[in-house]
């Protein structure tokens, strides 16, 4: 039962989105066990320097695309470079990642390849050559197990559920160029701009994240200027209490996350939401500062391998989830915790 | 112009979801619209406000799943159709979208056709793109802002957002768009919405109406499981200042190996 899979590499413009390796990874797991071939499915301008990344990371082959009309991400003539793909290579499974633009696009394969596709998988069973999938349904509260009756069979992997491998340099293999038989003119989008966003590091990618709740801009110390109405006066000591969220952060390396009610409030973009209307994510560590622990707050974190939860209040729910509690006021533990982390990793 | 907004009826974000028997169960907690639709039902209703035009909201569901339908009326729409058949349980997403295909279709001359981001109960967010794929219209996805839109030319310009940017996108019309949170807050349903909403009456179209066969799905679900709650043995960090604490966090931080 050999299984030739195919691995979708995502990217904006040749950067590769880090959450396309773990395809590649499990990819690599799944031949290692029952044998089979694969292949990475690479479109863009001037990727080719993702192919032999692509390589690297347990490709056997790589089917490329490479024109000024799959420059930009736009769904249809990418979907249709997808189904061409598939077509012509023949895969027995196609694997996604769960970018925006991998959901998209596995979406479309399966209308295309009447098939049915499984998102957001944290884990897959291969045992025998029958593939199970197992995903989170209502932001994680339950689990459900997926089969999907036609091939190609379609997955999208959620980012971090599954190891990204180890790069070998060494490895090399086969670039087989896909003729791009879309027509300009037949797409009906263009892209007219494109604001990149700042820096900062993604939620969904991130190994730490240190994340912030109502009790940012609940500091009776604070003192804001006088010329603020009392929403605006909120706000004003909520941006302190964010920026002490974000010095650790930087400290650690890590993301900056939000509860609902943060977003809710306007002290913080909806970029930042963490929960079941937010992302939903899974660090190594994540802080929770002035977070209370609403129900679709923890159902959208408590996958996270180690908690801490620093709040006043000692009867907050997010103590129940959290492997270290501080009980106290984040605007006066984190000042020091910022400090003496700082100090520890110049070690 | 003519907008159709899909909704979806879900559990409450805040139920305690469990599984009886194997079947999912939200206990007592109320049924809602799905909370991302919401957004796509202000985007719907501000669009035929500033261009002229009507909102319709389709919703596919379980006989009798007229939460969201209602919500959406209350808020403003001006019409709604729900698709319910029996034939359609288990229906994956190729299925399900293959079933809005036909609908929009019926109800007809649409301009453009607006979704949720995803939805709260199965967060699979495919149906947008699905549904425009089997229409063969544009799918604009994740989508914060409308700046322009011009059905006269069959023209819309929205900004779409990735994780690495925001892309500002020129569509043909009619399009598949699907709406944000950050396309800003969904307003609440008026006294008198509620009113009119209670009142409405709506269609309620099988797949004989939508003449197709039933779809095929190739999704299974052979099994829902409540998550195996590891045990989290609480630490609490003792010290007599914050900065005592907060030298104690960090070893056991340094000790737990996760720095």
């Amino acid at each position: 039962m050999t299984k030739k899979i195919l691995a979708y590499i995502d990217h904006f413009h040749g950067k590769a989105q880090p959450s396309s390796w773990e395809c590649l990874g499990l990819a690599g797991a799944i031949t290692n066990d029952l044998g089979g071939e694969i292949s990475a499915l690479v479109l863009g301008e001037g990727v080719n320097g993702l192919a032999e990344t692509a390589f690297h990371y347990g490709a056997d082959q790589v089917l490329l695309a490479d024109s000024p009309i799959l420059k930009d991400f736009r769904p249809e003539p990418l979907a249709d470079m997808v189904a061409m793909a598939a077509k012509e290579y023949q895969p027995d499974l196609i694997i996604f990642p769960t970018t925006s633009r991998g959901r998209t696009l596995a979406g479309m394969a399966a209308v295309d390849l009447d098939t049915g596709v499984m998102v957001d998988v944290i884990a897959l069973d291969w045992t025998g050559g029958e593939i199970t999938a197992t995903r989170p349904i209502y932001a994680g509260k339950l689990l459900a197990k997926l089969t999907c009756g036609t091939t190609p069979q379609i997955v999208t992997l959620r980012t971090r559920a599954f190891d990204k491998p180890e790069p070998d340099t060494s490895r090399s293999g086969s670039i087989t160029t896909l003729d791009v038989g879309v027509d300009a003119a037949g797409v009906a989008t263009s892209i007219a701009s494109l604001q990149e966003k700042g820096g900062g590091v993604s939620l969904s990618d991130a190994n730490v994240i240190v994340s912030g709740g109502r009790g940012v801009a609940l500091n009776s110390a604070l003192e804001p200027p006088g010329d603020l109405d009392e929403e605006a006066a909120e706000v004003w000591k909520a941006e302190q209490g964010f920026a002490l969220v974000q010095g650790l952060a930087d400290v650690l390396g890590a993301a900056v996350g939000a509860s609902r009610a943060a977003v809710d409030a306007k002290y913080i973009e909806y970029d930042h939401q963490v929960g079941q209307t937010g992302k939903v994510v899974s660090p190594d560590l994540y802080i929770a500062c002035g977070v209370s622990g609403a129900i679709q707050h923890l159902a959208g974190m408590r996958s996270s391998k180690v908690i801490v939860a620093i709040n006043k209040d000692p009867d907050a729910p997010i103590f129940n989830f959290a492997r270290f509690g501080v009980v106290g006021d984040m605007h006066a533990i984190l000042p020091p915790l910022t400090e003496a982390l700082k100090e520890y990793l110049a070690g | 112009m003519k907008i159709i907004v899909c909704v979806k009826q879900v559990p409450d974000t805040a139920a305690t979801m469990t599984v009886d028997n194997g079947a999912i169960s939200w206990g007592d907690a109320p049924l809602i619209i799905n909370p991302w639709d919401e957004f796509a039902v202000e985007a719907a209703l501000n669009l035929a406000a500033d261009q002229g035009g009507e909102v319709v909201a389709l919703c596919l569901g379980k006989e009798g799943e007229t939460e969201a339908i209602k919500h959406a009326l209350a808020m403003g729409a001006d019409s709604a159709v729900m698709v319910s058949d029996p034939a359609l349980k288990g229906a994956d997403n190729v299925a399900a979208s293959k079933v809005l295909a036909a609908a929009i279709q019926k109800i007809g001359d649409a301009d453009l056709v607006l979704f949720g981001q995803q939805s709260v109960d199965t967060d699979t967010g495919l149906l947008p793109v699905q549904t425009a794929r089997l229409l063969k219209w544009p799918s604009l996805t994740l989508v914060s802002k409308f700046e322009s839109v011009n059905p006269g030319d069959s023209k819309i310009q929205v900004l779409r957002s990735m994780e690495e940017a925001v892309q500002v996108v020129d569509s043909a019309l009619p399009a598949v768009v699907s709406v944000t949170k950050d396309y800003g807050e969904p307003r609440y349903p008026s006294f008198m919405g509620i009113r009119k909403a209670s009142k409405a009456e709506f269609p309620i179209w099988s797949l004989a109406d939508l003449e197709i066969e039933t779809p095929p799905s190739s999704i299974g679900w052979p099994e829902v499981t409540e998550p195996v709650q590891k045990e989290i043995l609480t630490e609490i960090i003792e010290g007599d200042t914050p900065e005592e604490k907060a030298k104690s966090l960090v070893e056991k931080l340094i000790a737990e190996k996760v720095l």
